[in-house]
């Protein structure tokens, strides 16, 4: 009986992105002469997204988390593992049908718009490519879409430069929900913008999701947008998933000592207290040069002989998994 | 009832308080800029002079009357002067205005060809370097170098003197000579494109590649190639009146600014005005245009200026 339900769960609950093992290494060159060497952007990432989740990615800059961004979105071949959005893999997908499902919305709505194309063009292109209508039901739909995200009607045949910070992004979101996608990969939404228009963004952004039903991958470094946004929550650092939880769960009792740090790490508005000391060191990550054993072992507080040789494997615990020695089998 | 039908004069709505469209600011600028416009205004002169040249001239350009040889411009005074003959004639009798206006036809229809041909090679070469980049952009920037070891003027002459010259050959010669200018301009110009986010954008909604090159690539590095056609069209003129002056260029009679200047050499110090003539055209039309494409690149690109 038990059982029966949780198949019904399991169904409902098919996952809309499912990474699995994922790698993506480049080559590039140190220096003339020098022999090419291999940059491990991300390595063995499995990711799984339900409908109806906001999956929180964080982490600091360099970890990765662009370049996974790019995979899920079929811009970049994972060199190794599998991506399938919607139960089907994304390698066999041609491009426009990967498009008509998960849809990006950048960090700097002023690198993100075409300058010499009008806000009706820009939101119109993704109807555009996809074809099959008229273009009086596309203005249709994209007044429909630019009053929806917040923006006038009477902006259609104006240009970005016209337009502030908080205005862009919103014709960037149009521009993504068009086409009514199932997934939304959000790459730092608001990091570009003023601190006043950021929360019109995000509560926009949950507004949308709950109309439209969609599926967020929210990436982030700012862990008050993720503990705002996120039900659940995946820590990276230097091309892997550290640890992944639900979001109360994460943010009341962080298990991975770099979650720890990063949490440590938030400022806060208290005048007095200075940079809190997160015991992180100077040492900063080299993905050129990853460090053998547990990748975060330079770095950690809690370092043990063991985490210099063997590399942790990932721990379930509750919701998630960590993956450190400190945890698991003793 | 009255209220609601009132106009709501004064009130700014959000249209109005936005800032000007990339247009109307573009508008302002061209007529602000005095290089722009001056240069605009010659340049339109001599085109509308090359145009309407059969109504403009007062004689055939190629009827020679040995009996009325080298009568000086009006300028000039003495007994040989003549309105009929305003820029007088030269050593054939050909009447020397209407060489000068048949000739702007020549330099215009050798800079605009050389110009278009150079143009779609070096756009072509240089988008493809700068949007691929890696393999793709190594090989043309190696064709790149190559071209611009090879000294264009002895290319040409070399080039010429094998094949025979005529106006096409001359048109054809400086056209696959000159491109290198606009490849290395539009490589860098879309490389800088290229790492905006709009274009991941676009991948990212299933443009095909030559859609992003031509709706997202191209309208962003038109104002560098208008820019780079004008200095290269100018260049070309030169090197057509340098070719012609060396014998290698336009074979008379036909008249062209650079061999009008070749065939009076031999009279520089009895009748100088031949040279000078069809040289100040030369050196009025080169600035016009220079000084048109400098001001394009003002305007469209302020941020590039220097």
């Amino acid at each position: 009986m038990t059982a029966a339900a949780l198949t019904a769960a399991q169904v409902e609950a098919a996952p809309m992105l499912e990474a699995r093992d994922v790698s993506r290494t480049f080559r590039v060159s140190t220096g003339l002469l020098k022999p090419k060497r291999t940059l491990q952007a991300v390595e063995g990432v499995s990711l799984l997204v339900r409908p109806g989740e906001v999956v929180g990615l964080v982490g600091e800059s360099g970890c990765g988390k662009t370049t996974l961004a790019r995979m899920l979105l079929g811009l970049l071949p994972p060199t190794d593992g599998e991506i399938r959005v919607v139960g089907r893999p994304t390698a066999a997908l041609p491009r426009r049908t990967i498009a008509q499902l998960v849809q990006p919305v950048f960090q700097d709505p002023y690198s993100s718009l075409n300058p010499r194309k009008s806000i009706g063009a820009i939101i119109t292109l993704p109807l555009r490519v996809q074809g099959g209508s008229d273009s009086a039901t596309w203005r249709a739909q994209v007044e429909e879409m630019m009053e929806r995200v917040g923006l006038a009607r009477s902006l259609y045949d104006n240009y970005p430069s016209q337009l502030s910070g908080g205005q862009r992004q919103r014709v960037a979101i149009a521009r993504a929900l068009i086409n009514r996608p199932r997934l939304v990969i959000c790459d730092e939404p608001t990091s570009a913008l003023d601190v006043s228009v950021q929360s019109q963004i995000l509560n926009l952004l949950q507004e949308l999701r709950r109309d439209l039903g969609l599926t967020y991958l929210l990436i982030s470094h700012n862990l008050a947008v993720v503990e705002h946004m996120a039900t659940r929550v995946a820590v990276m650092y230097l091309g892997r998933i550290v640890e992944e939880a639900d979001t109360d769960a994460l943010f009341r009792a962080p298990k991975h000592p770099y979650t720890q740090a990063l949490l440590a790490s938030v400022l806060t508005p208290e005048p007095g207290l200075g940079v809190p000391d997160t015991q992180l060191g100077a040492a900063y990550p080299n993905p050129l040069d990853v460090p053998p054993g547990c990748r975060f072992h330079p770095r950690c507080a809690h370092v043990m002989d063991i985490c210099r040789t063997v590399a942790p494997k990932p721990v379930a615990s509750g919701e998630g998994f960590v993956e450190c020695h400190l945890y698991g089998t003793p | 009832m009255t209220q609601a039908a009132l106009p709501r004069a004064g009130i700014p709505t959000a249209a109005d308080i936005l800032a000007p469209s990339p247009g109307v600011l573009l508008r302002r600028r061209i007529l602000r800029h005095w290089g722009l416009l001056i240069g605009g205004t010659i340049l339109a002169v001599i085109v509308l002079m090359a145009l309407l040249a059969p109504l403009i001239a007062p004689h055939d350009p190629y009827d020679q009357d040995l009996a009325r040889k080298l009568i000086p411009p009006i300028w000039h005074g003495g007994a040989k002067v003549t309105w009929a003959h305003p820029l007088g004639t030269d050593q054939l009798g050909r009447d020397y205005l209407s060489r000068l206006v048949y000739g702007a036809r020549i330099s215009l229809l050798i800079g605009v060809s050389a110009m278009l041909i150079s143009g779609v090679i070096g756009t072509v070469l240089g988008v493809i370097a700068g949007y691929f980049g890696g393999r793709v952009d190594m090989l043309v920037s190696f064709i790149v170098t190559t071209r611009l070891s090879m000294p264009v003027v002895l290319v040409a002459l070399a080039v010429v003197s094998i094949v025979g010259s005529s106006l096409t050959v001359v048109i054809w010669v400086l056209g696959l000579l000159i491109w290198d200018r606009f490849a290395v301009v539009m490589r860098s110009a879309t490389q800088q494109i290229r790492a905006r986010e709009f274009i991941t954008a676009a991948q990212a909604l299933g443009c095909s590649t030559p859609r992003i090159l031509l709706t997202e690539v191209a309208p962003n590095v038109l104002n560098h190639l208008i820019v780079v056609a004008t200095l290269e069209m100018a260049h070309a003129i030169l090197l057509e009146a340098a070719l012609s002056f060396l014998g290698l260029g336009v074979q008379p009679p036909t008249p062209s600014w650079g061999l009008m200047v070749s065939e009076a050499k031999g009279l520089m110090f009895f009748d100088p005005w031949l040279i000078t003539i069809p040289g100040i055209a030369l050196f009025a039309l080169v600035l016009a245009i220079n000084m048109l494409g400098d001001g394009l690149r003002d305007v469209t690109a302020p941020e590039n200026r220097g």
